[in-house]
């Protein structure tokens, strides 16, 4: 069951055009990767996704409902975490995380007071003496300890230390062994590898790959490092092979995903001593995806 | 040593007159002007005559001596004795008010915000921030008071020397380096740049009213505050230098210590460090409406004590109101003759005029909140959640309606407090209150034009303040200049019925009612249907 299904929405502000007919399916239970680089359009799409924006044409929806109509119906069953989380700087963290909680529906006490502790926060401190990544914990207290259904997540670990960023990796997690779903919007691909199940790749206001990891990896290349008991001849026309650089008794190079099995086939004819491939990380991907379209 | 630690400091006072290119020419631009204007306009007001001496009696009454100093040569009472008395404490307020804001906005709020440590990170000196900032302010300072002293000289009026109008300019310049220094001093001592703004502002009201206690009571209380010193120089009569030096030496006095201070401590610390607050929010906190009482506490506060302090201030001069009212032609001019109403009656109107277009700031601040928090990007928290737009917008619009209620109240009662002390038969208070809240439903107009601003042109909400401005402009001086009726029929205080002189109808009350209605429920579609920008 689809939890955010957006459909062909295009924004535009004045001339310029933010988002040019996205696609997104996001279902139950899933921890639903959104990447891309600034400027991309990932805050406009989750701020339509809220509600805060009206999509200049196409749907938005959330839990079936209208993003824009429905919005407070929606919110009731979502929590959100802004990129750059601007707070009152006379309130305390801990006034600031009640009042979020308070707003959303009923208050879990004891949730509050795990997270404050698990994230290591001082909630008596003014939010004006707060650091970025503070005012991030504090958003990120009230959001997992409000029980919802769908968690919006825009960059949320950008000002934490790795310890923090442990902690929130184990807050995801729990809320996906809960079943509920994520949309997480980040630059930190090491982290969306470790927690997504599928990713949506944008570039200038267009989704340009959506899948889960393993389907986009096989759109990229491996790395492949071989030593071989005679040398291997014409490699480097084989069809899908990128990047080789031959030394003696062996050979590293890329191979496109579609096309490793031919290669590996050839080789083996030529004695195969060691064989090393390790798998595009997400940042390959990343990259490799910029350089095709850039 | 000393080299190093004001290195580049030209460089960042090149940057402070290149951020402030339009803000500071604005401040310098609009304190001379208004000075100049308003002075010139001094002898059709003051003619001259016997009336001069009725009004040399009221200037020594206590409550006016508290208000704008203590009166000076009084026997003989030329123009330029009047203008410095009645004039040149509160333009060296405003003065001071200015020096505070851009200090602040150039120390501790660079800091706070995290530029000083960018600046910091180049080759620059620890104290150049703080030395670039004087160096500016003097600067603007200096040309305050010289623009000033030529302004006024070149009127060229009864008694306006060029000595005296240069004094005058040295004045204003002296205080502005003063509380220029006063507020470094203090923006070392606090964390944050709103608690520096505080402490310099309550340093302001401070120095107010410690002269104002002194001026009626003792000399030695006022020459211990600045404001209080720089009257003693007496401009225009006796023009006495020896107060400018004092309160120059003091501010020299002041930087130094503000210096030593900015050495000593560390970078985007305090003195003074912010206390912890409570962990939890109260019961009270946990709505929309609850957040917006909150973070409006303190203005809602300061400005109730205010609106009560200027009601008091107006009721402490009715004992003299009718004596100054029948010598003054032109106030005669400004106040419509109705039969069956005193003179005091009438000066009740137009108070009741004047003091609700004050209170309208106050009100309109609140409604307006709700922009600046979308601009920095705190709605979207609370939109983010299970709150409607209506009902965010609803939370700021019913404090702000409530707030035009108490300060209306809150003026009368201050009025009425000093007025019974000073006259036998004061004005009846409940019949005054109920008039004060005819002048509620057209206060709430320019609530719901601050609300359609919000809803269908966020970016131009600045422009209900550009029309209270017209507002008390065609009303306040309308009479007075004799401008055309359909001026002051531009605005809501043209349909205000000249209460308690005239009835209030419903006639009046329910259009203004339904107008206030029709706007609000405007902009509220409009906001409802817009983007959050933030």
């Amino acid at each position: 069951m689809a939890v955010i299904r957006v459909h062909d929405v295009t924004k535009k502000f004045g001339n310029f055009t933010a988002l040019d007919k996205i696609n997104l399916e996001v279902n139950q239970g899933e921890v639903y990767g959104f990447i891309g680089p600034n400027g991309a359009g990932k805050t406009t799409t989750i701020r339509i996704l809220l509600g805060i924006l009206k999509a200049t044409s196409g749907t938005a929806q959330v839990f079936g409902l209208d993003a824009w109509a429905d919005a407070v119906e929606i919110h009731k069953r979502i929590a959100y975490v802004p990129g750059e989380v601007s707070l009152w700087p006379n309130l305390t963290g801990g006034e600031v995380i009640d009042l979020f909680v308070k707003l959303r529906g009923p208050n879990n006490k004891s949730r509050r007071e795990e997270l404050i502790e698990r994230f290591d926060l001082d909630p008596t401190k003014k939010c004006g003496t707060y650091s970025k990544g503070n005012r991030q914990k504090v958003a990120l207290i009230a959001a997992f300890a409000s029980d919802a259904d769908l968690y919006i997540l825009d960059e949320p670990t950008s000002g934490l230390d790795p310890l923090m960023e442990l902690v929130f990796q184990e807050c995801i997690a729990e809320v996906k062994a809960a079943g509920k779903s994520v949309l997480l919007s980040s630059h930190i691909l090491s982290e969306v590898e470790k927690l997504c199940d599928r990713v949506s790749i944008i570039r200038q206001g267009r989704i340009i790959e959506s899948g889960s990891l393993q389907e986009l990896r096989h759109l990229t290349r491996t790395q492949v490092r071989v030593e071989t008991a005679q040398p291997i001849p014409n490699l480097s026309e084989l069809a899908g092979v990128y990047d080789l650089q031959e030394f003696e008794g062996g050979a590293t190079f890329q191979v496109d995903g579609v096309h490793i099995g031919e290669v590996i086939k050839y080789i083996s004819n030529y004695g195969i001593l060691a064989l090393e491939s390790a798998p595009p990380t997400l940042e390959d991907l990343f990259i490799h995806h910029y350089q095709k379209e850039g | 040593m000393p080299k190093q630690l004001f290195n580049s400091t030209r460089t960042l006072a090149g940057l402070i007159l290149r951020r402030d290119r339009i803000q500071i020419p604005i401040w310098i631009i609009s304190i001379v002007a208004a000075t100049v204007a308003l002075a010139a306009m001094f002898p059709q007001l003051y003619p001259a005559g016997p009336e001069r001496q009725v009004i040399a009696q009221i200037m020594q009454n206590p409550a006016m001596t508290s208000m704008v100093g203590p009166g000076y040569g009084l026997d003989d009472y030329h123009i330029g004795a009047i203008v410095a008395h009645q004039m040149l404490l509160f333009t060296a307020v405003v003065v001071a008010i200015m020096n505070i804001l851009l200090t602040i906005r150039h120390t501790r709020r660079d800091e706070e915000q995290g530029r000083i440590e960018v600046i910091r990170s180049l080759p620059v000196g620890r104290l150049s921030n703080a030395a670039a900032t004087m160096l500016v302010l003097t600067i603007i300072n200096i040309t305050l008071g010289l623009l000033t002293g030529l302004g006024l000289g070149m009127l060229g009026l009864e008694g306006m020397t060029w000595a005296g109008s240069f004094l005058y300019g040295a004045v204003l310049t002296v205080v502005g380096i003063f509380f220029a220094a006063t507020t470094l001093f203090f923006a070392q001592l606090t964390e944050t740049s709103r608690a520096a703004l505080g402490y310099s502002f309550a340093f302001l009201g401070l120095s107010f009213l410690l002269r104002a206690i002194g001026d009626t009571s003792s000399e030695t209380l006022s020459l211990l505050s600045p404001l209080g010193l720089v009257l003693r120089a007496q401009v225009y009569v006796n023009n006495y230098w020896w107060p400018i030096w004092i309160v120059l030496a003091a501010a020299a006095l002041m930087t130094l210590a503000a210096f030593r201070l900015n050495t000593i401590r560390d970078l985007e610390a305090g003195f003074f460090s912010a206390k912890p607050g409570p962990a939890h929010a109260s019961r009270f906190l946990q709505s929309p409406l609850g957040l917006v009482l909150r973070l409006e506490k303190t203005v809602i506060i300061a400005w109730a004590v205010g609106m009560f302090v200027l009601g008091a201030s107006y009721g402490a001069v009715f004992g003299d109101v009718e004596a100054f009212i029948q010598s003054n032609d032109l106030y005669q001019q400004m106040l419509p003759n109705v039969e069956g109403f005193s003179v005091t009656d009438q000066f009740v109107a137009m108070l009741l005029s004047v003091m609700s277009m004050v209170a309208a700031i106050p009100t309109l601040l609140v409604m307006l909140k709700l922009r600046v928090e979308e601009k920095a990007s705190r709605t979207e928290h609370l939109l983010a959640r299970a709150i409607s737009r209506p009902q965010l917008m609803a939370s700021f619009l019913v404090v702000s309606l409530l707030v035009a209620i108490v300060m209306q109240v809150l003026s009368i009662l201050g009025l009425w407090s000093t007025a019974a002390a000073s006259v036998e038969n004061p004005f009846a208070l409940g019949k005054t209150i109920a008039a004060s809240l005819v002048y509620v439903p057209f206060m709430w107009i320019l609530v719901g034009l601050a609300v359609t601003l919000i809803g269908f042109a966020p970016q131009q909400t600045s422009l209900v303040w550009l029309y209270l401005g017209y507002t008390l402009f065609a009303t306040y001086f309308g009479s007075l200049l004799q401008l055309p009726d359909w001026m002051a029929k531009l605005t809501p205080w043209g349909y205000i019925p000249n209460v308690p002189l005239e009835p209030a109808s419903a006639g009046t009350i329910l259009p203004s009612l339904l107008i206030a209605g029709g706007l609000i429920a405007v902009g509220m579609h409009g906001y409802r249907e817009r983007d959050i920008h933030g």
